[in-house]
Parts: C-alpha cells; sequence; structure tokens
C-alpha cells in the first residue's frame, strides 16, 4: 500500500463496469442504427452504402407512416391514461392495507411480470378470439358474435394489462414515503377523506405518478410483442413497422431511419411531459 | 359534566398496553398539560381523543357527545402533530388556510384570520414559502397556527413548543395562555418539559409508562408527588432510603444508614422502610458546625440564577440549589452545614430500587 488513496480515481473505476455495459449492449447498437439509417438502400442487390436522408424525407412526407406515429402514441397515451387512473388509486389501496393482505395483493399485482409478454399477448388472443371464452359468453347472452380483435382498443387493454406494474410500483413507493400524519392533519380540518386524498395525498405523490406514466409510456410507444400479435397486421404501429421494415422488405436503413424517428419522438414527448409536471411540484416537495 | 371526558381508556398494541385505563376529565377552558417520559403514552392518549387511533376499550365523550368512535373529520379539534405534519406542497399560506377552507369560510375573511394567526406565531414574512423552506422551530411554528386559525372548542398540543428556543417558547406559551383565556379554548399539551407544563397548565397529568399515576395542579404536583416517581421525574430531588426508627405524636425519626433524621410523623410506624424527598432548593447550607448534618462541596454548577452544588456528606451526595445573590458562592473542597425545615420533607413507603446517584436525577 504505496500509493496516495486519494489519487485513486476510486469514482471512475466503480462505474466502469456499468458504463462498460452501456456503451456495449446499448450506445453502440444504437450509434449503428443510427448510421446504417443514413445508408442508401438499393432494391435489386439488397447493398446499403453511401450517404442519404432519403429515408427520413420518405418517413416524414409519407402520411401512411405519420398515421401510424400518431396511433402509436395516441395508444401509448391512452394505456398510460388508463394505468394513472387504475394504478394510483390500486396503489393508494394496497398501502392502506394491513398484512398479510397487503403482501399478498401485491404480489397479484406483481404477478404479471413473472410472465412472458408474449404468453400474455397469446392469452389476450386466445380470450378475445372468435372462439374464445368472452365470444362464447356473447353468443350465450344473444349478443352474437364479436370482432375483438385486431383493433386498438384491445391493444389499449392488453398494453394496461402488461404495464400496470410499472405504474404501481413507483407509486407505491412515493406512497410509502408519506408521513400518515400528513394525511390525518388534512382529516383533522374536517377535510372528507376524498378530499384529503386529492389535495393532499396526490400532490405529494405526483413524482411517483411521474416516472410511473414515463416508464409506461416510454415501454408502450415502443411495444412490439402486444401489437404484433395483437393488431394484427392490419393495425400497424411504429414498432411493428420497423420489424416489417426489417426483416420482410429488408429494408434496414428504411428501418433504422424509423427507429431513430420513434427514440426521438419519444424521447421529446417524455421530456416535454417531465418538464412540464416537474415544474409544478419542484419547488414544493424538492 | 365535564367538557372533555376520557373513561377508563385502554390502547394495545399486541401484548404492550400504551395506555392503560386512563381517565381524564377536563372542563371547558381548561388548560391540561400530559407530562411523562418518552414513550409513556402520552401521544397515544391524544390521538385517541383526535380520532386516529382507535382505544382497544373505554369511552371519550366530548360536550356530552360520545365521541369514542366517531370519525375524526367530525371532532372538529385543533391539533398540532409530534411531527407537525405540514402539508409540504403547500406554502406557509395555504397550510394555514386550509383548515378555514374546510369550514367553509368565505374567501374574503381567510386571508385576515389567516394572516393574524402567523401574526401571532411571529412568522407573518413566512407566507409564501414552502415548509422544506423553513427551520424546524418555524415549521413547528406553522403547525401551531394552522390548529389555532380555526379556533377550535379543543386544541390538542403534541410537544407544540419543543423545538424553539427559549425566548420564543416563552412568549408562544403566553400566546397560547392568551388564547385559551380569551376565547376559552380547552387544551390538552403533551410536553416532557415540566417547567412548560408547570408554567402554563391549570393541572398537570404525569404518565408513567401507559398509566396516570398523578392529577393536579403544578404547585401540588411539585410540593406534594404522590409516587417516589414523580418526585424524581418532576424536577430534581434528594432521594434518601431508610427506616423509621421511632415515632412520636408529632415527629418520627428515620434512620437514613445510621445517620437519625427527624420529619413529620404522618400515619409511620416503626420498622417502616420509606424514602425521603428533599428538593435542592428546600436544603440550606449554613456554616460549619451548624444546621442538621456536616458537608463538603464537591462539585458546583452555575445555573445562571442559581447555584447548584453537589454536597458529600454522611448521607452520601446531596443537591443543593441555592439562589445566585450576588455573593460570592462556595469553593469546592470548602466544609459546610446542611439545614432544613423537618416540614418540607417529602415521604414515600418503601425502597428505591437502586440508590440514585444524584447526577442522573439532573432534569
Ligand atoms: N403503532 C404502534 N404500534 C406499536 N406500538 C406503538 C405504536 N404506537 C406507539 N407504540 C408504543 O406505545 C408506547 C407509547 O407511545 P407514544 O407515542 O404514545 O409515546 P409518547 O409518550 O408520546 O413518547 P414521546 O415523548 O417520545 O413522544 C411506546 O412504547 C410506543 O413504542
Ligand atoms: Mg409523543
Amino acid at each position: 500500500m504505496s500509493a496516495a488513496p486519494a489519487r485513486l480515481p476510486t469514482p471512475l473505476i466503480l462505474s466502469a463496469p456499468a458504463a462498460l455495459l452501456f456503451g456495449a449492449l446499448i450506445l453502440t447498437p444504437l450509434v449503428l442504427t443510427a448510421l446504417l439509417s443514413f445508408n442508401e438502400f438499393e432494391h435489386a442487390t439488397g447493398r446499403t452504402h453511401g450517404f442519404t436522408v432519403a429515408h427520413y424525407a420518405a418517413v416524414l412526407s409519407d402520411s401512411y407512416y405519420l398515421e401510424i406515429f400518431l396511433r402509436t402514441f395516441r395508444v401509448a397515451a391512452l394505456a398510460t391514461a388508463i394505468c394513472v387512473v387504475i394504478g394510483v388509486p390500486e396503489a393508494y389501496i394496497l398501502s392502506r392495507m394491513r398484512n398479510p393482505w397487503r403482501s399478498v395483493f401485491l404480489l397479484v399485482v406483481l404477478a404479471p411480470l413473472l410472465v412472458s409478454v408474449v404468453v400474455r399477448a397469446f392469452g389476450w388472443s386466445m380470450l378475445l378470439g372468435p372462439e374464445g371464452p368472452v365470444n362464447a359468453v356473447l353468443m350465450a347472452l344473444g349478443f352474437g358474435r364479436m370482432r375483438l380483435l385486431y383493433n386498438e382498443g384491445t391493444v389499449i387493454v392488453a398494453l394496461v394489462h402488461v404495464m400496470l406494474p410499472f405504474m404501481v410500483i413507483p407509486v407505491w413507493t412515493s406512497l410509502q414515503k408519506l408521513d400518515p400524519a400528513v394525511e390525518q392533519a388534512a382529516l383533522s380540518f374536517g377535510a372528507s377523506r376524498a378530499t384529503a386524498i386529492v389535495r393532499v395525498v396526490a400532490p405529494q405523490i405526483l413524482p411517483g405518478i411521474l416516472s410511473g406514466s414515463l416508464i409506461v409510456f416510454g415501454l408502450s410507444a415502443s411495444a412490439f410483442a402486444i401489437p404484433g400479435l395483437l393488431g394484427g397486421r392490419r393495425l400497424k404501429m411504429v414498432a411493428t413497422i420497423v420489424y416489417d421494415q426489417y426483416l420482410s422488405d429488408l429494408n434496414w436503413p428504411m428501418g433504422a431511419a424509423v427507429a431513430v424517428l420513434l427514440l426521438a419522438a419519444n424521447l421529446i414527448v417524455m421530456l416535454t411531459y417531465h418538464r412540464v409536471v416537474e415544474g409544478h411540484y419542484r419547488r414544493r416537495l424538492g | 359534566m365535564s367538557f372533555l371526558e376520557l373513561k377508563d381508556i385502554t390502547k394495545s398494541y399486541g401484548t404492550l398496553n400504551a395506555v392503560s385505563d386512563v381517565t381524564l376529565s377536563v372542563e371547558k377552558g381548561e388548560f391540561v398539560s400530559l407530562l411523562g417520559p418518552s414513550g409513556c403514552g402520552k401521544t397515544t392518549t391524544l390521538q385517541m381523543i383526535a380520532g386516529f387511533v382507535e382505544p382497544t376499550s373505554g369511552t371519550i365523550r366530548l360536550d356530552g357527545r360520545d365521541i369514542t368512535h366517531a370519525k375524526a373529520n367530525s371532532r372538529g379539534l385543533g391539533i398540532v402533530f409530534q411531527s407537525y405534519a405540514l402539508f409540504p406542497h403547500m406554502t406557509v399560506f395555504d397550510n394555514v388556510s386550509f383548515g378555514l377552507e374546510m369550514q367553509r369560510v368565505p374567501k374574503s375573511d381567510r386571508r385576515p384570520r389567516v394572516e393574524e394567526a402567523l401574526e401571532l406565531v411571529h412568522l407573518a414574512a413566512y407566507a409564501g414559502r414552502y415548509p422544506r423552506e423553513l427551520s424546524g422551530g418555524q415549521r413547528q411554528r406553522v403547525a401551531l397556527a394552522r390548529a389555532i386559525v380555526i379556533r377550535p372548542p379543543v386544541l390538542l398540543l403534541d410537544e407544540p413548543l419543543s423545538n424553539l428556543d427559549a425566548k420564543l417558547r416563552e412568549a408562544m406559551q403566553f400566546e397560547l395562555r392568551d388564547i385559551q383565556r380569551k376565547v376559552g379554548t380547552t387544551t390538552v399539551m403533551v410536553t416532557h418539559d415540566q417547567a412548560e407544563a408547570f408554567s402554563i397548565s391549570d393541572r398537570v397529568v404525569v404518565m408513567e409508562s401507559g398509566r396516570i399515576t398523578q392529577i393536579d395542579q403544578p404547585y401540588r404536583i411539585y410540593e406534594h408527588p404522590e409516587t417516589e416517581f414523580i418526585s424524581r421525574f418532576v424536577g430534581k430531588t434528594n432521594l434518601l432510603p431508610g427506616t423509621v426508627q421511632a415515632v412520636n405524636d408529632r415527629a418520627a425519626t428515620v434512620s437514613l444508614g445510621g445517620v437519625p433524621v427527624e420529619i413529620d410523623a404522618g400515619a409511620l410506624v416503626r420498622g417502616d422502610t420509606v424514602t425521603l424527598c428533599i428538593r435542592p432548593e428546600k436544603l440550606r447550607l449554613t456554616g460549619t458546625g451548624l444546621g442538621r448534618l456536616p458537608g463538603r462541596v464537591a462539585e458546583r454548577y452555575f445555573l445562571g440564577s442559581q447555584w447548584l452544588y453537589h454536597i458529600d456528606g454522611p448521607l452520601g451526595t446531596l443537591m443543593a440549589v441555592t439562589p445566585n445573590d450576588g455573593s460570592a458562592p462556595l469553593d469546592t473542597g470548602e466544609p459546610v452545614g446542611l439545614d432544613w425545615t423537618p416540614s418540607v420533607v417529602r415521604v414515600h413507603r418503601g425502597r428505591l430500587a437502586e440508590a440514585p446517584d444524584p447526577t442522573l436525577e439532573a432534569h
């Protein structure tokens, strides 16, 4: 032990493994994808070379793509909104439960995470398929067979199912940090329980709702398995057209351009949302 | 019938009785303090009155109405929480105004009332700040302002002044007393500061491990503590274990480790084991050879208005307090005599579990 310990760049050394992993597994593919998106593509040979912004121009000027982008963000926004509406009260009720019920229900909430998304998507398609139990019930009740699959509603329902834990967990965490006396204080001034929740509890768990929404929105907007399996061939979302470009058309640069645009749009939406919401609570809650 | 009545209130958490058989009547307009060491159940008692903790058994009546199981938001009490429980996302002004809003006080009336309350706690300049931008004592005063602004019939204060400096604390005590006088608010205050309990309360309730051990006026609690625990907890005291040696009509002689001491007889019989309590300020320091006991100054502490001496003598180390009248204090090592009037000695039956170390008795 001769070296002066103060000289060791300990923070750098300690963060190196994570930085390497991040660089190797996330940054490199991203950079490669971005580079690829500027390559020209020859349909005849499938070769990629040179430099062009034609793919971006094509995507941005084609209403077909714009519609898909709009649909993707609409679906993601709706799924996020529904997750807030269901997940926040769910987390609140969960935090009010006593053990052992609390542990049991927390497990129930988290259980979907243990099952693969693909399996769950198949589950939904069997449930809602023309021969599935839902249709069987509808037939028995005399409503006739309905086409439940392959529309936006189904994709949203399935996304909510998959994403709910990502909303419940951050909200639950911020609820855990609340001093129960603060809500009691509101009650002591004669506030009804509902008023106490709206005026006192909700504003304090806003950071949790914010991070939950960002996770849910980001994951929903780039979701592939659920729209792929439940949206069918007609109802396209951005992630599924990226897949199509890569594997059906073999137009990799085009697929890369769409992927980069999705990333950019996602970032813009999320950062804007973050700034707007955070601006409201920054000074108050620090 | 009293305004606020607790009858045989018990609260158990599993096997632990946080509060046991508490019975307490508070008159309208009375100022009552709950005094006791940490963990003795003061907060729990207050929370049961407030409605945040459900009593395991017993009844609570407010103004003749049984509120034992009433919802907290139907009780209309003003509460200062031990943890302040300010609304962190609201400004000081909004915090104080919240209660008025809930009472549906018109907006135009709210502002002057909030400002008045903030004025009272010396925080008028801080109305626009958020709680996290305040110091601990400032937060505490916001909590106080928030509770008094709604002019509740009953104020429940859980250590409302614990974080304030001596001067501000005195000013706030005065304000609390003033509010209670003017508006006739019934106040129940939790404190572990006995000076505070004594100076502003009509009555003090001493609690010990979940039970009430004495309810009395401050002066009586101090001068006539019913248990040895109270005499130790309330103020400083010298505790001297001994045995009654002889009793006649007017006086009894107690042997304290072989040293005979005379006290007022009371209902003692020969052979009783007793503990004598003598407050330090009731011991007089006299010249050498005078007084009842000889001694020697072991330590001296300057308390501002008083001098506190530890005097070694035949009974071990005793504490004595003399007023700082400007004359030169005694030096350590100086021999003195100790004297007292027999009537100031309080007698508790039974013996101490262990001889107390006077230096640990300081509160
Ligand atoms: N929710 C709870 N569960 C279990 N035990 C509790 C609970 N709340 C309080 N207690 C216990 O009850 C006893 C009384 O607590 P309480 O908060 O009333 O004390 P206190 O007199 O206010 O003390 P302090 O002066 O430190 O505030 C303590 O021993 C505490 O550990
Ligand atoms: Mg307490």
